[in-house]
């Protein structure tokens, strides 16, 4: 049985190999001195997705990102692994969207796709670590959702089995479709971009970028899958209020920076005693409280 | 992240090369493919972009997964059981890497499942690998095997065998056996023709590079009787047919993860390739060449590899309260490591070019007649590639082998350890200077050159360049330096004593190889500033060396040889 695959991800800074103008005065992120990459969860979830494609021929691989145009680079970046084609969600009406606005977006986007089995996205993003995306777009949709998955094992008869990976081990769980996946870290890497794949799809483009460049122009309109999608809110039939900064409860009150300066772990034995006096150590500087 | 193309500029430099757009345009018969295939390239342009990026590709794998493993597949290597072989397990993560990547038949044409790259891009790619793991270079490129299948098969066994290689197949030139080494005239596995016409195989073969690959190239001696190259043919053998079994591994120095098989034909069902009689004399010495341009590449890629490795440990590594890369008697060493590394390369790519012109034409003659002017440059170019290919072999080789033991001297103490890569490029090294022919049999291959002038011949084209102002003086050098030689090959050649021939010929086309690197080196600074240090320190390098043979023919008497000979 062939299946229809979303793969959720996202451009992001490259945080792990921050310098000192990684942070801007403001304490926002100085997204000029970062490369943008594509999230390395979101890899590990591009695998999963291809190799469905491969045990279950006739599959089909959407990625699907919020953000700018430029995000197109990385439904790009997707194409060269081995996905289908994609759709940056773009509107300015998402600017500021914290965790429960972007998944709303997204989960309009999802829906506008209409058909689909599996959604897998990255357990978390580099640049923000709230591992609340996945889950809440799952919500939003109503459909079962498996966190933390390490693979895909299979997806027969409406159903998929997932190894996931648990504190103390892994587990096996079955779910029905369709349903949300995100993929944990230690998943099997993402395969290499593919030399035909990426020489049929390097001029892949969303019409905004099409549009600057009128030198490509005639060329990607003879060539469909040289088309990526190129959303708004008003394409996806988003209510404003619930997008950007609008639908975005999360305030940023200020930020700070932070030196770790704990060398070792600590640990603590499970009785009153050592708990309190963590609580009070936590409490005194200002962890928690 | 780590990149083996993007962080090595002089790749891109004679990617760059303007003999590309010549080759590119008549590779891709003036961009017929862009409109049948997606991902055929438009124009020019948009051909070389696919290079530069596809090479991207390799690059990435070969510093984070092919690298990352190499050390693992030294220690691990290949075991043999039941008959087949198994890769260590990084090997395998590497062969599946690069299939995934589709960079598999890259020369071949896309009607066959292949990028349709000429040669150049596809030995960039076996330059870099090298670098990332030599023995890797082994499995990887035994894809040129199926050039020879192109060239020479049929129809039917191109469609049947190309597309599994572009698809990932592995493939291995089955040639030597236990008495037959460099010489292959003595080959003995014998094919039997059965009534239907069909072949079947028979006897032992050894020192096989991935012996238990997917599909095999055999030589073997179908003329019953005979026993010379002329009753030699080449067969396909398809693992898939079974018959062919590893009795064992060699347990080697270098190169550990590549399996060196021996094998045991019994019966092994098999396909005839072009005619019998050609195998040894036409078909193998055309896929020797593909190899031999393959082993540079390797020699090239370990080259670059040892200078890495020297030059970090150089600057990291402190003595007498400074880096040792600050006495002169470390840099020295280390300039003319890099050197001999932008020599080497600019010898392997002038001959990939070369190759590429002349086997472009060779395709383009079975599509339609050549013209007068095509048919003169494939003669021109066919030349040029026979001289250079042995050439480039044998010196890319042997300066290998020096980086390699430089860059151990380097590491001083801890490179005698095993804690450092450098005893592992060291001890892969030592095979480039031997196979694929020893560096005495390139010596053999190149020494007509020498005599009927096509060394001498391009050597005189490339005076002709023109240099900037700041390059006279090492132009004169060179010119001073081919006068140096021009005479040393009159005056051998003036003996009548073939045996002083052969003993003089090694120290003449190595005389021949400094002069042409040093030009290539020269034509490279005048495209790129970066080349003129290199230049300048091979030129110093190679003019020695020039002298140095110059002065041991002029102060030899034919008649000291016997000095030399061993006779019972």
């Amino acid at each position: 049985m062939s299946l229809n695959i979303i793969v959720l991800a996202k451009q992001v800074p490259d945080t792990r190999n921050v310098g000192k103008d990684a942070m801007k005065a403001d304490g926002t992120i100085n997204r000029a001195a970062l490369p943008a990459i594509f999230n390395p969860e979101d890899l590990n979830a591009l695998e999963q997705a291809l190799k469905l494609k491969e045990a279950y021929p006739g599959s089909k691989v959407t990625v699907l990102t919020m953000g700018p145009a430029r995000a197109a680079e990385i439904i790009r970046e997707g194409m060269f692994r081995g996905a289908d084609g994609g759709i940056v969600l773009s509107d300015r009406a998402f600017a500021g969207s914290d965790t429960l606005a972007t998944s709303y977006a997204l989960s309009m986007a999802v829906r506008k796709i209409g058909d689909y089995d599996i959604i897998i996205g990255g357990r978390q993003a580099i640049d923000g670590d709230t591992a609340q995306v996945g889950p809440q777009i799952a919500e939003k949709l109503g459909i079962p959702q498996i966190t933390y998955a390490e693979e895909i094992i299979s997806a027969d008869n409406g159903q998929v089995v997932v190894k996931r990976r648990i504190e103390s081990g892994v587990e096996t769980v079955k779910a029905a479709m369709p349903l949300v996946v995100t993929v944990n870290g230690s998943a099997a890497e993402c395969r290499p971009r593919n030399a035909k794949a990426l020489q049929k799809y390097k001029y892949a483009a969303v019409p905004s970028e099409v549009a600057a460049d009128q030198s490509k122009q005639e060329f990607i309109a003879a060539r469909p899958y040289l088309s990526i999608g190129e959303w708004n809110a008003a394409g996806v039939d988003a209510d404003l209020e619930q997008c950007g900064l609008a639908g975005s409860p999360t305030k940023v009150k200020s930020i700070e920076n932070v030196v770790f300066t704990a060398k070792e772990a600590r640990r603590i034995e499970n009785n009153d005693e050592e708990l309190e006096a963590l609580i009070i150590d936590l409490i005194a500087n200002h962890t928690i409280g | 992240m780590a990149n083996f193309y993007n962080d090595n500029e002089s790749l891109k430099h004679h990617l760059s090369h303007p003999m590309m757009e010549k080759i590119v345009e008549l590779k891709e018969r003036n961009f017929a493919d862009a409109d049948k295939y997606d991902y055929a390239p438009q124009n020019f342009d948009d051909a070389m972009d696919s290079y530069d990026r596809v090479l991207e590709i390799v690059g990435d794998i070969c510093a984070n997964i092919v690298a990352e493993n190499a050390e693992d597949v030294d220690h691990e290597g290949p075991v043999v059981s039941g008959g087949h072989v198994t890769y260590a397990s990084g090997t395998q993560r590497n062969l599946d890497a690069t299939r995934k990547a589709g960079l598999m038949g890259m020369s071949m044409p896309r009607r066959l499942g292949g990028l349709n790259f000429p040669i150049t891009p596809y030995i960039m790619a076996a330059d870099i690998v090298s670098r990332a793991d030599a023995g890797f270079e082994n499995l990887w490129g035994l894809q040129d095997c199926a050039e020879t299948i192109y060239e020479f098969a049929s129809e039917e066994q191109k469609q049947k065998y190309i597309p599994r290689v572009c698809a990932g197949e592995t493939m291995s030139m089955d040639l030597t056996e236990p008495d037959a080494g460099s010489d292959l005239q003595s080959v003995m596995l014998k094919a039997t023709k059965k009534e239907d016409g069909s072949y079947v195989l028979n006897g032992v073969k050894r020192f096989i590079t991935n012996g238990d690959s997917d599909i095999h190239l055999v030589l073997a001696r179908s003329e019953e009787g005979s026993k010379d190259g002329r009753g030699l043919s080449m067969f396909i053998y398809d693992k898939r047919n079974g018959g062919v079994t590893v009795r064992r591994i060699e347990n080697k120095m270098g190169i550990k993860g590549s399996p060196t098989c021996e094998l045991v034909y019994k019966d092994a069902p098999a396909e005839l390739v072009g005619s019998t009689r050609l195998g040894l004399i036409k078909y193998v010495m055309a896929l020797m060449n593909g190899a031999r341009l393959g082993i540079a590449a390797q020699s090239v890629g370990i080259s670059e590899a040892a200078y890495r490795e020297a030059l970090e440990y150089a600057k990291d590594r402190k003595q007498f309260g400074k880096a040792i890369i600050e006495f002169p008697a470390v840099s020295e060493i280390l300039s003319t490591m890099k050197a001999k590394l932008d020599a080497s390369r600019s010898l392997l790519y002038a001959c990939s070019r070369f190759v590429d012109m002349y086997k472009i034409y060779d395709d383009i003659a079975k599509e339609r007649p050549l013209t007068v002017e095509e048919k003169k440059e494939q003669k021109y170019y066919s030349r040029l590639a026979d001289a250079f290919t042995p050439l480039a072999k044998g010196m890319t080789s042997e300066f290998c082998n020096q980086n390699s033991y430089d860059c151990i001297q380097i590491h001083g103490g801890s490179g005698f350890m095993k804690d450092y890569a450098c005893e592992r490029i060291y001890r892969d090294a030592r095979i480039t200077s031997i196979y694929e022919g020893t560096t005495q049999l390139q010596v053999v291959a190149a020494i007509r050159h020498v005599t009927t002038g096509t060394y001498l011949n391009k050597i005189r084209e490339f005076e002709a360049m023109e240099v900037v102002a700041a390059d006279e003086a090492v132009k004169n050098t060179l010119v001073f330096m081919t006068q140096q030689y021009a005479d040393a090959v009159q005056a051998v050649m003036g003996v009548d004593n073939t045996k002083y021939h052969d003993f003089m010929a090694r120290r003449l086309v190595e005389m021949a190889g400094h002069i042409i690197m040093g030009y290539l080196l020269l034509e490279d600074t005048q495209r790129n500033d970066a080349f003129r240090r290199s230049l300048n320190v091979y030129v110093k390098y190679g003019q020695a060396e020039v002298e140095r043979h110059a002065s041991f023919i002029a102060n030899f008497q034919p008649e000291q040889i016997e000095n030399y000979l061993y006779t019972d």
